[in-house]
C-alpha cells in the first residue's frame, strides 16, 4: 500500500529576536504552536502526537526539554518525540512528523522546533573543548570559513559575491515581520565594509543569534479536506548523513547533500530543479553558502553557482528566488532555522507568504544542513496533491 | 495491509567488561559489528539508521556526530537521531519501515554515565525555572514516588532491593543495537523474527505535583495501544525501572501476574542510561529469537518518576 499523502495545514512562528525575555522557553514554543493551530483552525485536542526538535540541549541548559515542554505543547497523554540532528534538526523534525502521517500511524501531528539562544552562549557551545579531537575552532564561522575559501579558490568566484547574498537576504527580511534583523538603512557598501570575522566572512555576512520557534500542523488527506486554508502538499522528503571528517570529504559540495537532493527530486518527479522549482528556502548561515548550495542542490553546474547569484536570478524578482523570507542570515534560532526553511517553502506554495510572497509559486524547496556539513534534510512541497 | 516489522538481531555491551578510558565510539563499535554479523548485513546495506543518546551524559554538544564515525556512514546514509533513549529511536525506525521507504533499519544507543555525576546531570532534565535550581536528584524524586506508593497501600515495606542508588548497582557505560526488518526480509535474516505486534509511547505532565506518583497511566495507555492487554497474554515482560519502587507501579499498570517472567535478563537499573530502554526491547526480542518466549512485552521509560513510557508487544511466529 502506498504512503498516505501529507499536507501542511497550519504554520506558525514567533517574532524572532536576540533575546525574547518576555517569554519562558515553554512560552516561546507555545507561541509558535498556538499560531500553527490557529492557522489550521484546530484545537490542542485535535493533535494526535507531538514531534519537537532543537539543536544541542546546552544552548538552553535544559536536558531533554521535551519532558519539561510536554504540558505547554498539549502533549500530555500523547506520544511525544524529540529529534536532534544538529543544524538540520528543524528539517529532520518535520520529516519525522511527516512520516507518522505517511505511515498512517497518526492522522494529525504537531511539530515544533526552537532555540532560545539568549539562555546560553551558542558560540562556546559550538566550540568543542574535548582534547584529541578535531576542534570546531571558535564558533561555527571558524569551522566553515576555510570551506568558503576553498569554494572561492576552486571556482574563481569574485570576492564580492558573499556581500551580494547578504545584502539581498537582509533586504528580503524587511518584508518579513517575524524576522530578527530589520536593517532599514542597509547598503551594499555597508555590508562590504563591515568588520571581518572569519576571513572571508564579514559581520554582515553572518547569521545572528536568535530566540525563536516554528511550528507546523501536518495531516492526512482527510485532514487536508477539512482545512480552512489551502494546504501545502509534501512531494518529497529525505535525510542524508555522512561522517564529520574523513579523507576525501568534499566540504565545498558534500555528497550527502547531493544524494539527499537527488532522492527528493526523484520522489517529486523533478528532473530539472532550476526550471521546475519556483522558490527555494536554503539554509545559508554564512552568505557564501548560497552559491555553494546552488551547486550542491543541482540549481547550477559545478563552479557556476556564484554566477547565478551575480546575475540576480536568486533575488525576489529573479527566476529562482532564494530565501525571500530573509533566511538564516536574518533570523537564526538554530534548532528552528531548518523548520523555518521548510515552513517558508510551504507558505510560498500556499500563497500565504505575505509581503515576501513569490507570485505563482507552485513548487518550493526547503533545505537544512548541520554538523560539519554532514547532516542534510530537505523537502519539496507543492500547491497540488502528489500524483500518487 | 500495513507492513509487518520485526526485530531480527540484538547486541549489547557486556556489563562485566571494563570500559574505563573508552570513548563513546569505542563503546559502540563492538556492538554495531556484532549486530550486523548476526544478520550478515553490511552497514551500507541498511535502509535507515537511527540512534538515541544524550549530549548531557557526554558533557558536550553534538556528541552523536562522532558516534556516526563508528557506523561508517560512507557513502552517505539515510539517518536520524533522537535525544532520547534508544527505545524511541527504534520507534522512529519502525515508523520509517512502515512508510515503505526502507526494508531494514539499524538502531543503536549508548550512554557513558562515568563521564560525569549522573545524579547531578539528571537534575538538568527538570523544569528549568522552578525545579532544576533545587537540584533534586533522581533518587530523591524516586523516594517521593515510593512514599506515594506506600501511602496508597499498594506497596508494603520493605521495598524491593536492587535500585541504582542508594545501595544498588550504579549504571554502567555501554551501548546496544538492534536490526529491524520487514516481512520476507525479516524471515531471511532471522530464523525466529520477533514481530512488533504493537508499539506506542505516551507522556505525562512534567510537574510531579499534578501526577499520581503511585500510578503510571501513560504506561497503561501505551500498553493498551500496543495491544498488551489483548489475548493471548504475554509470557515475558522486560521492564525499565530505574528505581526499585517503580517496578511494582509498572507491574500493576501492565497487569502482570505471577505467570509472567519479569526481567529474565536481569534488572534494568544498572543498564547504561539512554540505552537501557533499547536493551529491554532487545532482550525481549532475543528471548523470542531463542524460542523461550511466544509473546513478550518490553517497556522503556524517560524523565523523572516514569514521566514518559513506551511499550512494545513482540511475538514469535504463531506456529513456532
Amino acid at each position: 500500500m502506498s504512503e498516505e499523502p501529507v499536507a501542511v495545514v497550519g504554520i506558525g512562528q514567533t517574532r524572532h529576536a536576540a533575546a525574547r525575555r518576555d517569554v519562558s522557553l515553554a512560552g516561546l514554543v507555545r507561541e509558535a504552536a498556538a499560531r500553527a493551530l490557529e492557522d489550521a483552525q484546530l484545537a490542542w485536542a485535535d493533535v494526535d502526537a507531538v514531534v519537537i526538535g532543537k539543536a544541542p540541549d546546552f544552548f538552553e541548559g535544559v536536558m531533554m526539554p521535551e519532558l519539561y515542554l510536554a504540558d505547554a505543547l498539549g502533549a500530555v497523554g500523547k506520544p511525544m518525540l524529540r529529534v536532534h540532528t544538529a543544524g538540520s534538526v528543524g528539517g529532520s523534525t518535520a520529516l519525522v512528523a511527516a512520516d507518522l502521517v505517511a505511515a498512517r500511524v497518526h492522522r494529525t501531528v504537531l511539530t515544533a522546533a526552537f532555540e532560545k539562544q539568549s539562555e546560553s552562549n551558542a558560540m562556546w557551545a559550538l566550540s568543542l573543548p574535548v582534547p584529541f579531537q578535531q576542534p570546531l575552532l571558535a564558533g561555527a564561522g571558524g569551522f566553515f570559513a576555510p570551506h568558503v575559501r576553498a569554494y572561492i579558490r576552486r571556482t574563481g568566484a569574485p570576492p564580492g559575491i558573499g556581500a551580494l547574498v547578504a545584502y539581498k537576504d537582509r533586504r528580503n527580511a524587511l518584508r518579513n515581520p517575524y524576522a530578527h534583523l530589520h536593517e532599514d538603512g542597509l547598503t551594499l557598501e555597508r555590508v562590504r565594509s563591515s568588520p571581518m570575522l572569519w576571513d572571508p566572512i564579514r559581520y554582515s555576512e553572518t547569521c545572528p543569534s536568535s530566540d525563536g520557534a516554528c511550528a507546523m500542523v501536518l495531516t492526512d488527506r482527510a485532514g487536508a479536506a477539512r482545512a480552512p486554508h489551502p494546504p501545502a502538499w509534501l512531494h518529497g522528503g529525505a535525510m542524508r548523513s555522512e561522517p564529520t571528517l574523513f579523507a576525501g570529504k568534499d566540504f565545498v559540495s558534500p555528497r550527502a547533500g547531493r544524494d539527499c537532493a537527488a532522492d527528493v527530486y526523484r520522489q517529486a518527479g523533478v528532473t530539472d530543479p532550476r526550471r521546475e522549482i519556483d522558490v527555494a528556502e536554503l539554509y545559508v548561515p554564512f552568505s557564501w553558502y548560497e552559491p555553494m548550495w546552488l551547486e550542491n542542490l543541482g540549481f547550477a553546474a559545478e563552479g557556476e553557482g556564484w554566477k547565478l547569484v551575480e546575475s540576480g536570478a536568486t533575488a525576489l524578482d529573479g527566476d529562482l528566488p532564494v530565501n525571500p523570507s530573509g533566511g538564516v542570515l536574518s533570523s537564526n534560532p538554530i534548532g528552528a532555522s531548518g523548520m523555518l526553511r521548510f515552513a517558508e517553502a510551504a507558505l510560498q506554495v500556499r500563497g500565504q507568504a505575505g509581503e515576501h510572497q513569490i507570485e505563482g509559486a507552485r513548487r518550493a524547496l526547503g533545505h537544512a544542513y548541520g554538523g560539519g556539513s554532514q547532516f542534510f534534510a530537505m523537502w519539496l512541497v507543492g500547491a497540488e496533491p502528489p500524483a500518487t | 495491509m500495513t507492513r509487518r516489522v520485526a526485530v531480527v538481531a540484538f547486541a549489547r555491551s557486556d556489563p562485566a567488561r571494563p570500559t574505563a578510558g573508552l570513548t563513546e565510539v569505542e563503546l559502540l563499535l563492538p556492538v554495531l559489528r556484532e549486530v550486523l554479523e548476526r544478520t550478515g548485513l553490511r552497514a551500507g546495506e541498511i535502509g535507515f539508521t537511527c540512534s538515541g543518546s544524550s549530549d548531557y551524559l557526554a558533557g558536550r554538544a553534538f556528541s552523536f556526530t562522532l558516534a556516526l564515525d563508528g557506523v561508517g556512514a560512507w557513502p552517505p546514509i539515510a539517518e536520524s537521531h533522537v535525544e532520547m533513549d534508544g527505545a524511541w529511536a527504534l520507534y522512529e525506525a519502525w515508523v520509517k519501515l512502515r512508510t515503505g521507504r526502507a526494508d531494514t533499519a539499524l538502531v543503536y544507543a549508548w550512554g557513558k554515565p562515568s563521564a560525569g555525576d549522573l545524579d547531578a546531570v539528571l537534575t538538568r532534565q527538570l523544569d528549568p525555572y522552578h525545579l532544576a535550581p533545587l537540584w533534586p536528584d533522581p533518587a530523591s524524586l524516586a523516594a517521593l514516588q515510593e512514599r506515594a506508593l506506600l501511602d496508597s497501600g499498594a506497596l508494603v515495606p520493605p521495598v524491593p532491593a536492587g535500585g541504582s542508588s542508594p545501595g544498588g548497582p550504579a549504571p554502567v557505560d555501554g551501548a546496544a543495537a538492534v536490526v529491524l526488518a520487514v516481512e520476507a526480509t525479516a524471515r531471511r535474516l532471522c530464523a525466529r523474527p520477533a514481530w512488533i505486534r504493537g508499539i506506542d509511547h505516551r507522556i505525562e505532565p512534567h510537574g510531579l505535583g499534578v501526577r499520581d506518583l503511585a500510578d503510571s497511566p501513560s504506561t497503561r495507555l501505551a500498553a493498551a495501544r500496543a495491544g498488551a492487554f489483548d489475548a493471548p497474554p504475554v509470557d515475558t515482560a522486560e521492564l525499565h525501572a530505574p528505581h526499585p519502587a517503580q517496578e511494582p507501579i509498572l507491574r500493576r499498570a501492565l497487569r502482570l501476574d505471577g505467570a509472567v517472567a519479569v526481567n529474565p535478563s536481569g534488572p534494568a537499573a544498572a543498564d547504561p542510561p539512554m540505552a537501557a530502554g533499547l536493551i529491554r526491547l532487545g532482550e525481549a526480542a532475543a528471548r523470542i529469537h531463542r524460542g523461550r518466549s511466544r509473546r513478550a512485552l518490553a517497556h522503556a521509560t524517560s524523565g523523572p518518576c516514569l514521566q514518559q513510557n513506551l511499550v512494545a508487544v513482540l511475538e514469535g511466529e504463531p506456529d513456532v
